[in-house]
């Protein structure tokens, strides 16, 4: 039972969603202070590059690589918001320009390339993984064995984050203020909100979040490094926070879904099921549904009413109120 | 030190801005070179003579700027409307899938070679536009955000085309023949449909690709369209402020596609050329033609050039010379993805740039309180 398609899809879309999550939360918290970031997929990819980089050169026990791998990557991801939130937030850049900039500079033909090549990241598997943290006898259970209980520590930690986020935005004063900067800039100043500082800050944590959502490509998923390893999850992890409506909850749930959807393709292959031109439809179904869903949603008119930040792609500038 | 926006721009800061953001891209590239123990200065005279002056060097330059300047012309005229269409990578997939198409089965026919070339142009451009014109609907109808939409089907594009070679026996694979059976690739083109080219007798020969003067043509074309028509007069003012353009009675959905369309078609023009002028068959390879980005690169191409189509000719070319080096040395002194590094601290510092243009700093203090400002509010 626990070899059926359908299970071993909702197992596996867990486990290729994390990396949606992740990039998901942190887009999601750049955007509830008012700065859209476009270089999901770049930062991604530099903590995939990073993350990697880490646990082979880390000469440590599996657990301790393993979180400073997930650290180094968390900063890299932080490093490459950086350039983004100064060029949006001090220079007041166009931020959709920026974040494309962000992509290119770091992305599958950029900086995570250049690095991994530098550091001959290529042809050698991870030296540690993340591997399932609970014993057999749990996993073996039916259906609930592998969807709860054969995952790795970075989808619990996931789990964390997403209850961590949710609570940091309603019942927290730092979270308050955050979406006050992202709804209207001007009465939080007022307010005697320092907005730069709260979305540098927060613009910072999306970078990391991302940086962690790549090292959960070359750590977990697929345990090596290939240049363009995300294949464009940053792009849906940007969507997700859309069709979420800037929700942390809703967020785990497209991330599972797009997780399934992209754990399709290679285990129709892997079973030998083909349906027409399957090698076509199943690779391009995440990026065609993600369409259709942001079709969906932008239509339904859904939008208008849970909003997405008021401020959200524009400078703030007190002068020019 | 205080930042006033500037009441008028001045002329030359348009050019030394962008001229500027090379040279600061090339200090940063540099440090990033340095940081990683690499010579800088001897990568960038590697990088100078790959580009622009070794035997040959000039003619591979032109086949990586020929796709350059039409990606880049696409990117300039959805981008000067702020339509954000960053799907100029797909669109010149399914601008070479359509021109493939054309020049294989008229080609095969035996027309005359002009009357099949310029199907082929036909071809491209209607791919790409169509291409272009989903995202395009979807934004005009749905108002469903452009950037992903369009980012999205360049990885569907990219997927049907290794498809169309790899994995099924299209009309564009070739089927026939040893090889074919070893290793999956594509029908040559007839020789009816391959792009002629003209050669001049310097560096050992410098080939001009058909491709670079449509590319100069188009470039023209879409600068009198935007400077001289009321067609590029209201796609400036609903980029600027849509709202004012609603009240003026501008047929807000009907730009939109259009402008979709004709960015789509110029990035299909790109494709079309690809098939006609360099590859001379329908690359499907995920390591050849999907490998060069031309179309993420044509938004570096646009930017630089501040979307001025006159612009994003030199500009192009200067790209190219960087792109054509990157794919020349590859190796040891030069770690692939450099040129993406530099491709994006480019676009980094052309944007930081933007600011000196828009904004002047005046050094001194605050005005006093109570004082008013010596400039009325722009």
């Amino acid at each position: 039972m626990n070899n059926s398609l359908l299970v071993v899809l909702v197992a596996s879309g867990i486990a290729y969603g994390t990396p949606l999550l992740y990039g998901a939360l942190g887009e999601l918290l750049a955007e509830r202070s008012g700065v859209l970031n476009l270089g999901v997929e770049g930062m991604m990819l530099v903590g995939a590059t990073m993350g990697f980089w880490a646990v082979q050169r880390f000469h440590a026990s599996t657990g301790i690589a393993l979180v400073a791998a997930v650290a180094v990557a968390a900063i890299a991801g932080a490093a490459m918001a950086l350039i983004h939130a100064f060029l949006v937030i001090t220079l007041r850049a166009s931020q959709i320009v920026s974040g494309l900039a962000l992509t290119i500079f770091a992305g599958a033909a950029g900086l995570s390339s250049y690095l991994g090549n530098d550091l001959n990241l290529a042809d050698n598997p991870a030296r540690h993984q993340f591997n399932a943290i609970f014993p057999g006898t749990l996993q073996r259970w039916p259906i609930v064995g592998p969807i709860l209980f054969g995952q790795n520590a970075l989808v619990y930690a996931s789990w964390v984050c997403v209850i961590a986020v949710a609570l940091y935005l309603s019942h927290t004063r730092p979270g308050l203020n955050l979406r006050a900067v992202g709804e209207s800039p001007a009465s939080a100043d007022a307010m005697g909100i320092d907005v730069v500082r709260y979305r540098y800050a927060h613009t910072l944590a999306g970078g990391a979040f991302a940086g962690v959502a790549g090292a959960s490509f070359t750590l977990a998923i697929t345990p090596q490094w290939v240049a363009g390893i995300t294949g464009g999850a940053g792009w849906i992890a940007i969507a997700l926070v859309i069709f979420a409506f800037w929700r942390p909850g809703l967020c785990l749930v497209g991330a599972y879904v797009f997780g399934a959807l992209q754990a399709l393709a290679p285990e129709l292959q892997a079973r030998n099921i083909s349906l027409g031109p399957t090698v076509l439809w199943a690779n391009s179904l995440p990026y065609v549904m993600t369409v259709l869903v942001l079709v969906a949603v932008s239509a339904s008119g859904v939008r208008r009413r849970l909003g997405a930040p008021a401020s959200l792609g524009l400078p703030y500038v007190r002068e020019e109120r | 030190m205080r930042i006033e926006r500037r009441l008028r721009q001045p002329r030359w800061l348009l050019v030394a801005v962008p001229a500027a953001s090379l040279v600061f891209a090339f200090f940063a590239s540099g440090l990033v070179l340095l940081a990683t123990g690499h010579n800088a200065l001897s990568s960038y005279r590697q990088l100078f003579d790959a580009a622009f002056v070794s035997t040959g060097a000039l003619s591979q330059t032109l086949t990586t700027a020929t796709p350059l300047a039409f990606t880049g012309i696409a990117a300039a005229a959805a981008f000067r409307m702020r339509l954000f269409n960053v799907g100029g990578e797909g669109q010149l997939y399914i601008g070479g899938i359509t021109a493939a198409a054309a020049g294989l089965y008229l080609g095969g026919r035996g027309g005359p070679s002009a009357f099949v070339i310029a199907a082929m142009v036909a071809a491209g451009c209607v791919g790409g536009a169509a291409w272009a014109l989903i995202p395009g609907i979807l934004r005009a109808f749905f108002r469903t955000n452009e950037i992903i939409t369009s980012l999205m089907l360049n990885y569907v594009a990219g997927i049907l085309l290794t498809y169309l070679i790899f994995n099924t026996e299209s009309y564009w694979r070739q089927t026939k023949g040893f090889n074919a059976s070893v290793f999956p690739t594509a029908k040559p083109l007839p020789p009816s449909s391959l792009w002629p080219g003209w050669t001049i007798h310097l560096q050992g020969g410098i080939t001009l690709p058909l491709g670079a003067g449509i590319a100069v043509v188009v470039a023209g074309l879409v600068w009198l369209l935007y400077t001289w028509t009321r067609f590029g007069f209201e796609a400036q003012v609903l980029g600027d402020s849509p709202r004012a353009a609603r009240y003026a009675g501008i047929r807000t959905r009907r730009k939109i596609l259009a402008v979709m369309g004709l960015s789509g078609a110029i990035a299909g023009l790109a494709g079309a050329s690809q098939d006609g002028d360099f590859r001379h068959l329908l690359d499907g390879d995920p390591n050849g033609l999907q490998k060069q980005l031309y179309g993420y690169s044509g938004i570096v191409v646009a930017a630089l050039a501040r979307y001025n189509p006159l612009a994003v000719i030199p500009v192009a070319f200067l790209i190219g010379g960087l792109q054509n080096a990157g794919n020349t040395l590859q190796g040891a002194d030069f770690p692939s993805g450099l040129v993406g590094v530099m491709q994006g601290i480019i676009l980094f510092s052309a944007l930081g740039g933007e600011l000196l243009v828009r904004y002047r700093f005046r050094l001194g203090r605050r005005v006093k309180e109570g004082v008013p400002a010596p400039e009325p509010a722009a």
